[in-house]
């Protein structure tokens, strides 16, 4: 099963984000989105989780178009996780995951049983059982990104898109969820995500798609993709290469190169 | 915070108990615990009562309809909104904010100045706050916007003071003799002439629209997230939304076709059941309702026990819940974290 995109002209019914955009997701790999603030991201992201009609192309799941999916049938298939966020009421973490099951149950339907086995499976995978009768409202935002993940993973789908899930983490939960990523990958889940860090792509993602302003750039294996020159026309604000000489490693520094002129 | 929802939902049973025993007994014709319980296990076997036949008649003829329609009243405004801040995703909305409540005063007063019955008055005030939050959902929905909430809550506020300007012209051309009392009095809220009749106007759409409400109670529970993520979980946020505020503005202009603009009441209770069952609608709907119901009732006493003539409810309920809004406001992230 692939979630594809096909000469997308993305945006809103007043302006045009992006134009012929190709956008290929399979099973199984890891697949990080990069670019500027208001260079289409958000809305690519939307359009792809079928949220948002694309102004013209088609977004295709499982060789049927997404746009004939009901609600229902597509969040079967693919789950979103929305960048951490407060909610309005106290609900408790284990029902903002339980709500990962609505689309298992019908229109009056209450989770069941097994919802809840498979809801307490999530937490347990994401080590957050001990949060489980926690209101959402009272845990940490990286606590909240891993309940978010919980759910999407209670909602037993094949794609599981992400909208900046490492921002507004301290370090040590950007680790948690870029591991955690890989290994929703592993367990054959086409994983999308979106960020602002290349490192985090380099590091999590199999491929890289880059956009600004609303045109792909580059897209292709990180390893191939992701290189100084690539970055710095993505951002257009000069990349500091960094190389571990042990590991092989290679991090990006934004902000200056370490020779001018170089 | 406890998430047990037994104890909570124990404690609004308790408060409707309460209510009731309260208005049975308080009011000028002071009826006992006893008599009252001699009346309920006589009719429970079938048999005459032994209490003096003019209280009988308190209790079943004058108190029993308006206790029941304080109750069911009490009830619906407390259900519609919780429905309202739910969908809304704000705990400062209440039933009336979609237009629901003007446009039920609009179509009574209209029935009072053209001297209709009380029956023609009640459909009236029913298909005024229809049409009107009808009207709020329409051009809401015509206007495309990013925050289609937003938009939806501004043109109720707008449509709202529309519909607020009408009843002001209604009021300003009335006989100020015949006419203006009814309508002031009616606008203020009051159970004071409720009967038997009253009733199954009052309890059928009020039935209907709670049901409804909740058969959805774990959909309206995804659908307090944001629109998006709510369909990215499998829930069409937007023809729900439609059914939800259908059934919501069904109860409310129920009530208020019976006993006229009683506010605070959606706004408070709410709030009261969600600190003690939690903000999940299965407990939070049925918690709601029964504080509600309790609420009115020990409200509805007072205004027929507190001064010789009968004090409008709306007046009452401001007086609790203007404080009640403040103390919201300052608290806020307290409450609803």
């Amino acid at each position: 099963m692939i979630l594809e995109g096909r000469a997308l002209t993305i945006g809103y019914s007043d302006r045009t984000v992006g134009e012929n955009l190709d956008v290929q997701l399979a099973k199984g790999e890891v697949l990080a989105l990069l670019g500027p603030n208001g260079g289409g991201k958000t809305t690519l992201l939307k359009t792809l989780l079928g949220l948002l009609a694309p102004k013209s192309g088609e977004v295709r799941l499982g060789g049927r178009a997404l746009l004939d999916y009901t609600d229902r049938e597509r969040a079967r298939l693919v789950a979103y996780v929305p960048q951490s966020h407060s909610a309005t009421f106290a609900f408790s973490v284990e029902t903002i995951v339980l709500m990962g099951r609505t689309a298992h149950g019908n229109l009056f339907s209450r989770p069941t049983a097994q919802d809840r086995a498979v809801a307490a499976r999530a937490l347990e995978r994401f080590g957050i059982s001990h949060l489980a009768e926690r209101p959402y409202t009272m845990i940490s935002g990286g606590e909240r990104q891993l309940a978010l993940l919980a759910r999407a993973l209670a909602q037993e789908p094949h794609f599981i898109v992400l909208d900046e899930p490492t921002a507004s983490l301290d370090f040590g939960n950007q680790g948690k969820v870029m591991r955690e990523i890989r290994a929703l990958a592993a367990s054959g889940h086409g994983v999308l995500f979106t960020t602002h860090d290349p490192n985090h792509a380099l590091r999590a993602a199999d491929r890289a798609f880059l956009l600004r302003e609303g045109v792909r750039i580059a897209e292709g294996t990180v390893a191939g993709v992701l290189n100084r020159a690539q970055l710095e026309a993505l951002y257009g604000s000069p990349v500091e290469t960094v190389a571990d000489p042990v590991s092989g490693a290679v991090a990006f520094l934004p902000g200056w190169t370490d020779k001018p002129g170089e | 915070m406890p998430r047990s929802a037994a104890p909570g939902l124990l404690i609004a049973f308790l408060v409707l108990i309460a209510g009731l025993l309260i208005a049975f007994t308080v009011g000028r014709y002071p009826v006992g615990l006893a008599d009252l319980y001699e009346l309920l296990s006589a009719k429970l076997a079938g048999r005459a009562a032994n209490i003096p036949a003019a209280m009988e008649n308190v209790i079943l003829q004058v108190r029993g309809p308006r206790v029941v329609a304080a109750a069911l009243v009490g009830a619906a405004l407390a259900v519609a909104g919780t429905a309202f801040q739910g969908l809304f995703r704000n705990p400062l909305v209440s039933p009336d904010i979609l237009g629901a409540s003007s446009g039920a005063a609009l179509g009574a007063v209209l029935g009072i100045f053209f001297s209709l019955g009380v029956f023609a008055i009640q459909a009236l005030a029913f298909a005024g706050g229809l049409v009107a939050v009808a009207a709020v959902y329409l051009i809401g929905s015509a206007v495309r916007s990013r925050d289609p909430i937003l938009v939806l809550v501004l043109t109720g506020v707008v449509i709202g003071s529309l519909l607020g300007a009408g009843v002001g012209m209604i009021k300003y051309l009335a006989d100020p003799y015949n006419q203006l009392p009814a309508m002031t009095f009616w606008l203020l809220g009051s159970l004071a002439a409720t009967g038997v009749a009253d009733l199954v106007p009052l309890l059928g759409p009020v039935a209907l629209g709670t049901l409804v409400l909740v058969a959805l109670r774990w959909r309206m529970n995804v659908m307090s997230l944001p629109d998006e993520e709510a369909r990215a979980l499998g829930v069409p946020a937007g023809p729900l939304r439609i059914v939800i505020v259908a059934a919501a503005t069904l109860v409310t202009s129920a009530s208020v076709a019976t006993a006229g603009i009683i506010g605070w009441v959606g706004l408070v209770v709410p709030h009261i059941a969600r600190s003690l069952v939690g903000p999940d609608f299965a407990r939070l709907l049925p918690a709601a309702a029964l504080l509600g119901g309790g609420f009115l009732l020990v409200i509805d006493t007072l205004a027929r026990t507190m001064a010789p003539i009968e004090i409008p409810l709306g007046i009452l309920t401001a007086l609790v819940g203007t404080p009640f809004f403040i103390w919201l406001l300052s608290s806020v992230s307290k409450t609803w974290s």
